[in-house]
C-alpha cells in the first residue's frame, strides 16, 4: 500500500473543520462567485439606476449627486424619445413575429418530419450561427444589402425592413430552439389520438397543438424581443440614419451619463412589463 | 390531424429556405474574401489570396487578435474557477435562495448588452477610476460565469453524489474527494464550459465598446471601428471570417467534448 504525504497539519485542520461544517463547505463554494456577481453586477445595475437621478454639472461635465428626478422626467416628457421608444418597441415586435413565421416550419419540419437520425445535425446547424460573431453577422447583411451588392435592385436598402430583416436574422435561432422543443412533444401518437378520437384537424390544432407551441414561442420571444430592444450596432449599420433606443444610450453616454442611464432604464421597464405578462404562459420556466 | 404527404414536402422545402436564409450571407463573406474585386463586386471578379496575406501582415489586425485572445483566456480562466465552485454550491446544497443565485448568474446575459455594458461603465468610471485592461477582463468574466455554472451543472446532475459521499465515507478529506472523485468526473464539461465562454468573450462587443480602457481594440472592436473605412474592407472581411472561425471552433470542440446538444443552445 502507498503512503500518501502526510499533508502540513494547518492544511488537514482546515479540511477536518470543513468536513464536519457542511455549511461552512456552502459559504465557500457560493461566495467568490456570489461576491463578484453582487459587487460587480447588481451593485452597478444599483448605480446605474441611481445616475438616472443625478445631474450633470453643464460647465464640468461632471457628475454631480444630488438627487433630482429632472432626467427622468426630461426623458418621459420629451416626445423625440418617447417616438423612439415606440418606434424600438415596435421593431422589436415585428421581429419576433418574423422569427415565429420563420421558426415554425423549420421545427416542425425538424420534429415531426426529418428522420430521427438527421435531428443532430439539424440542432447544430441552427445552433451553429449564434456562436459566429454577431458583428459579422450584421456586417454580413450590410455587404448583401448594399446598393451595388449581390441583390442589387432587389435590395430594401438601408433601413428600417433592412433593421428587422437583420434582426430576424440574428435572434432566428433563439426561437426555433424552444419551438423545436416544443413540437417534439407531439411526436408519438397524440395527433393520431386526436385524430382518433374524432377531432377535426381545427379542433386538433386548437386544442392540442396549440398548448404546446403556446409557451414555446413565448420562451423565444424573450429573447428575440429583448435582445432586439437593447440593440444599436444593427441600426447603425444596415438602418441608414434611423435610430433605437440604443443608439441614443450610446450616443450620450460619454457626455452626459444620467441621461444615458435614465434612457436605458426604459427598455428595462419594457422588458420588465413584457416578462411580467408572459409569466402566465408558464414560458419563464423552460428558459 | 396527420402530416400529409404534401404538407410534408411543403415543410421540407420551407426548412431548406429559411436554412438558406441562415448561411448565405456567412458564405457571402466567406467567398468575398477570395474575391479579387476590392469593392466585392458580384460576380466575383476572380480569385486572390492578396486580402488574406495583407489582414496577415496588417499591424491593427494583429495586435486586436493578441488582445482579444488575452482577454478571453483571462476572462476564462475567472469564470471557470468561480463558475465550478458556484455549480457545486447549486446542485449538491439546498439552501435558500438558491433560485436567486441561478437567476442571478443567469442575468449578465439575458439582460440586454446595453443595460450590462453602460451599468458596468458607471461604476468603474464613476467609482473606481476609469476604464482600463482590467475592467476590459472583468467585465467580460461576468457574463462568462453562466456558460461554466451551466455546463458543469448539467455534468453534476448526471453523476451520482453517492460517489462523493462514499469517498468521504472512506475517509476521504473533501480534497482528495474532489481531486480524485468530483473532478475527474467534471473534467469535460469543464473544458466545454471553458471554450464556450472563450468563443464568447473573443466575439463580444457590446460590453467590450462600454469596458475597454483608452486605445485598446479587441478584434470585434477594430472590425467596427474599420467597417466604415471604404479602402479597408477586403482585411475587414478576412478579418470577420477569422473571427467566426476562432469563435465557432472552439464551441466545436466544446460540443464534441460534452456529448450533449443542450450546452450549445445557452449563448
Amino acid at each position: 500500500m502507498t503512503t500518501l504525504p502526510a499533508p502540513s497539519s494547518w492544511t488537514r485542520r482546515v479540511q477536518a473543520v470543513l468536513h464536519r461544517h457542511p455549511r461552512l463547505r456552502l459559504s465557500g463554494l457560493l461566495a467568490p462567485a456570489l461576491l463578484w456577481l453582487v459587487l460587480l453586477y447588481l451593485v452597478p445595475l444599483v448605480l446605474l439606476l441611481l445616475t438616472a437621478f443625478a445631474e450633470t454639472d453643464s460647465f464640468t461635465g461632471q457628475i454631480t449627486w444630488t438627487l433630482s428626478a429632472d432626467t427622468v422626467l426630461d426623458v418621459l416628457t420629451t416626445p423625440a424619445y418617447l417616438f423612439t421608444a415606440l418606434r424600438t418597441v415596435l421593431v422589436a415586435v415585428g421581429v419576433t413575429v418574423l422569427c415565429a413565421v420563420l421558426a415554425l416550419p423549420l421545427a416542425t419540419y425538424m420534429a415531426l418530419v426529418a428522420a430521427p437520425r438527421r435531428r443532430p445535425l439539424l440542432v447544430a446547424l441552427v445552433v451553429t450561427p449564434l456562436w459566429a460573431s454577431y458583428l459579422v453577422k450584421v456586417y454580413a447583411w450590410r455587404i448583401l444589402l448594399a446598393p451595388e451588392g449581390v441583390l442589387g435592385g432587389a435590395s430594401p436598402g438601408y433601413g428600417w425592413t433592412a433593421v428587422v430583416v437583420t434582426l430576424t436574422y440574428l435572434w432566428l435561432p433563439y426561437m426555433v430552439m424552444p419551438v423545436y422543443t416544443g413540437i417534439s412533444a407531439l411526436r408519438g401518437s397524440y395527433l393520431e389520438a386526436a385524430a382518433d378520437l374524432g377531432a377535426r384537424p381545427w379542433t386538433t390544432f386548437r386544442t392540442v397543438v396549440l398548448p404546446v407551441l403556446k409557451p414555446a414561442i413565448a420562451a423565444g420571444s424573450v429573447f428575440t424581443f429583448s435582445l432586439s430592444l437593447g440593440d444599436y450596432i444593427t441600426v447603425q449599420l444596415v438602418g441608414g440614419t434611423n435610430q433605437m433606443l440604443g443608439n441614443l444610450v450610446y450616443a450620450n453616454f460619454s457626455t452626459d451619463l444620467p441621461l444615458a442611464a435614465a434612457l436605458a432604464v426604459l427598455p428595462l421597464i419594457v422588458m420588465a412589463a413584457y416578462l411580467l405578462t408572459i409569466r402566465r404562459t408558464g414560458a419563464l420556466d423552460r428558459l | 390531424m396527420v402530416l400529409s404527404g404534401p404538407a410534408r414536402w411543403v415543410l421540407r422545402i420551407l426548412a431548406i429556405a429559411v436554412l438558406t436564409f441562415v448561411y448565405a450571407p456567412l458564405a457571402l463573406v466567406l467567398l468575398n474574401s477570395f474575391n479579387a474585386s476590392a469593392t466585392f463586386a458580384w460576380p466575383p471578379s476572380g480569385f486572390t489570396l492578396d486580402w488574406w496575406s495583407a489582414a496577415a501582415g496588417n499591424e491593427g489586425v494583429r495586435s486586436a487578435v493578441l488582445l482579444s485572445v488575452e482577454v478571453a483566456l483571462l476572462a476564462t480562466a475567472i469564470a471557470v474557477v468561480l463558475g465550478t465552485l458556484a455549480s457545486l454550491a447549486l446542485v449538491r446544497y439546498e439552501f435558500f435562495g438558491r433560485d436567486v443565485v441561478s437567476l442571478l448568474v443567469l442575468l449578465p446575459i439575458a439582460l440586454p448588452g446595453i443595460v450590462t455594458g453602460i451599468a458596468l461603465n458607471t461604476l468603474f468610471t464613476q467609482a473606481l477610476g476609469g476604464l482600463t485592461f482590467v475592467t476590459l477582463v472583468v467585465g467580460h468574466a461576468t457574463f462568462c460565469i453562466v456558460l461554466v455554472v451551466n455546463n458543469a451543472s448539467a455534468r453534476l446532475r448526471r453523476t451520482n453524489a453517492t460517489l462523493e459521499e462514499a469517498s468521504t465515507d472512506l475517509g476521504a478529506t473533501p480534497w482528495t474527494t474532489w481531486r480524485l472523485v468530483t473532478f475527474p468526473a467534471l473534467r469535460g464539461a469543464l473544458v466545454a464550459g471553458a471554450l464556450l465562454a472563450f468563443a464568447l468573450s473573443f466575439d463580444e462587443i457590446i460590453v467590450t465598446t462600454f469596458t475597454a480602457g483608452p486605445g485598446l481594440q479587441t478584434l470585434p472592436l477594430w472590425i467596427l471601428q474599420n467597417l466604415f473605412r471604404p479602402n479597408q474592407s477586403p482585411i475587414v472581411n478576412v478579418a470577420a471570417v477569422g473571427l467566426v472561425v476562432i469563435s465557432v471552433l472552439p464551441v466545436y470542440l466544446a460540443y464534441r467534448l460534452s456529448g450533449d446538444s443542450a450546452t450549445a443552445t445557452t449563448k
